[in-house]
């Protein structure tokens, strides 16, 4: 990355010799060199800690004991990866962080799922069935999605205890599904509210109710926002540490807490490479997610975020 | 009478799939939003220890908060991360979205670099700095091994400037997230503006500052208000990155509660300083709130 842009920098001198005024027509215009070089030393800044990762977690202990972090492993080995996975220690417990991927995968589905499901609910309600006070809740859901969790967290808990499902994986989707409703129920609402109505009306005509219309006509021709919802929620439930911590048991913690314990536990000798390892295997999901998505989760986020 | 009861239960039972439906929306709205909160204000005016408890002690929770040297901490490092956050997110991300405007060749490819940390969580980009920050491992090493060997960097492991390391990691999560609401404020900019500008002789430089900034007044006010909500929550990344140290000089608010909370058995406190917290929060939406509704009715 130093060849790159100290490279850079003197085509930058030379050019600057020219006269001014040339047309950036050229491959290393100032102006070129200027746009490129800001964006590569930021992509660089972006890059260096997932390069890292990924390099330390390929190397043996020794080798990074002597070495430096930026340097690409001597002899590749996988068993960092083996080890994060199967065998690394919380505590006493030391069956690796593949408790903690199965629980995220437990807890990640049906509360991707049922979230969604209720919020794709509010939001055809509040675009086509609208009753008195509905707007109400609305209001109340959009303005809470700025108080901070921490307000409304012990509260959270004595609702839990009280309907019995504090610490099960039952009360960490309520939860989930309670704290993703403002920003899904806004995303659906407005999409649904952008359709057609001549759609809604047609089908009401035809004698259709409430459910039917859901099930056999939004469902079917609003796919592109379910996928958007689902890539909001996988990443956020999937991220999630704060209601993990605070809503489940050691047994049943999600993957963002148990790779904290592991890593962040004082004892012992910090084995870097298991430790980055496990990290990079908790980012994993998201990382895929986002790949994969490509655009979708661009819109995604801009949805969530653009329009309040 | 025989009309008026069908009517009344016809409005009743109108829509009752709806109603029905509506239900967990309305549980969330009223129970856990609106009775939460009230209910967490009431008791931080209690003196709840271990179980919430009606024992009203007026004042003396917020008197003691705001007399304990941690939380005062918390405050003052929140102050400095959110101030510090704000300027250089805002920054950082409108240069990079301009940056990204230019009809530059691999646009899709400096986009997915700028924007993949905000894929990961807190946690994993805490630990990663944690350790690109070590003095052993990290920056500081690498830099000593090329021969500098008074190089010092170790703002983890120095409780004056801790807060900054965990800028940076915060900065290289979330900076990509407002690049691209830039960039798409960027693209919503009329083409004939650029043209007229052109056509007058105005610089580029000048064009951004004094045309493109204030037509994104919108996008820049929605930034500032997700960059601003989202600074009061930071809580996994404390956790994951420094574990509020060193010797606590890197604590937060969201940590205080939760800390005093669930670890002191403290609710009282706890409750109070959840409160602040809130209070913070309205201290920023309503002005914006306020913002938006008076520039809705004034079109």
């Amino acid at each position: 990355m130093t060849a790159i842009s100290s490279t850079n920098t003197n085509l930058g001198t030379s050019t600057g010799a020219e006269p001014r005024g040339a047309k950036p027509k050229k491959a290393f215009s100032r102006r070129n060199i200027i746009i490129y070089g800001t964006l590569v030393v930021a992509a660089v800044y972006y890059i260096l800690p997932l390069y890292v990762m990924i390099v330390t977690s390929l190397k043996g202990m020794p080798e990074i004991r002597l070495g430096n972090i930026f340097a690409p492993p001597v002899q590749i080995t996988f068993e960092p990866w083996v080890k994060a996975w199967s065998q690394a220690c919380t505590g006493l417990n030391c069956d690796g962080l593949s408790r903690g991927f199965w629980n995220s995968v437990i807890i990640t589905v049906p509360s991707v799922i049922i979230s969604i499901a209720v919020a794709s609910l509010n939001g055809y309600m509040l675009a086509n069935w609208r009753f008195k006070g509905a707007d109400l809740f609305f209001t109340i859901l959009i303005v809470g999605a700025f108080i901070p969790y921490q307000v409304m967290l012990y509260p959270m808990v004595i609702i839990l205890r009280d309907l019995g499902v504090y610490g099960t994986l039952q009360g960490l989707i309520i939860v989930h599904t309670v704290f993703g409703m403002p920003i899904l129920t806004l995303l659906f609402r407005n999409y649904f509210t952008a359709l057609p109505e001549e759609l809604f009306k047609a089908a009401r005509v035809d004698g259709a109710g409430f459910w039917n219309i859901y099930f056999r006509i939004m469902l079917p021709i609003s796919l592109p926002i379910f996928v958007v919802a689902m890539i909001i929620q996988i990443t956020g439930i999937w991220n999630d540490f704060l209601f993990g911590v605070v809503f489940t048991k050691p047994d049943t913690y999600p993957m963002t807490v148990q790779l904290n314990n592991i890593v962040n536990s004082v004892q012992g000798v910090k084995e870097y490479n298991v430790n980055m390892a496990a990290t990079l295997i908790t980012g994993l999901v998201p990382l895929i997610v986002y790949f994969v998505s490509g655009k979708l989760f661009v819109r995604g986020i801009a949805a969530g975020a653009v329009k309040g | 009478m025989e009309r008026a009861a069908p009517r009344r239960r016809n409005s009743l039972f109108k829509n009752i799939s709806a109603k029905i439906a509506a239900i967990p929306m309305a549980f969330t709205a009223l129970v856990v939003f609106l009775g939460g909160t009230i209910w967490t204000v009431v008791y931080s005016f209690t003196n709840s220890k271990l179980l919430p408890r009606l024992n009203f002690v007026g004042f003396d929770q917020y008197t003691r908060l705001w007399s304990t040297p941690r939380w005062l901490v918390s405050v003052e490092n929140l102050a400095i991360y959110g101030v510090l956050s704000l300027i250089f997110s805002l920054v950082i991300g409108f240069i990079l979205a301009v940056a990204m405007d230019q009809k530059i060749r691999f646009e899709n490819t400096f986009r997915t670099i700028f924007l993949y940390p905000f894929a990961l969580s807190f946690i994993v980009t805490g630990l990663v700095w944690q350790w690109l920050l070590n003095p052993d491992l990290g920056v500081q090493h690498i830099v000593r091994s090329l021969g500098y060997t008074s190089f010092t960097f170790d703002p983890l492991y120095n409780a004056d400037i801790v807060i900054y390391g965990v800028l940076i990691a915060g900065l290289w999560q979330g900076t990509g997230l407002i690049m691209v609401l830039m960039l798409a404020g960027l693209r919503g900019i009329d083409e004939e503006i650029w043209r007229a500008a052109r056509v007058d002789g105005i610089p580029t430089w000048k064009t951004y500052v004094f045309i493109i900034i204030p037509m994104m007044r919108p996008v820049f006010v929605t930034t500032l208000v997700l960059i601003g909500s989202g600074i009061i929550k930071v809580y996994d990344l404390i956790v994951a990155q420094t574990g509020g140290g060193p010797g606590g000089a890197s604590e937060v608010p969201a940590k205080y509660v939760y800390d005093l909370m669930f670890y002191s058995q403290n609710l009282g406190q706890g409750f109070a300083a959840s409160t602040m917290m809130l209070v913070s929060v309205i201290v920023i939406v309503v002005p914006w709130a306020y913002f938006e509704f008076s520039g809705r009715k004034a079109r």
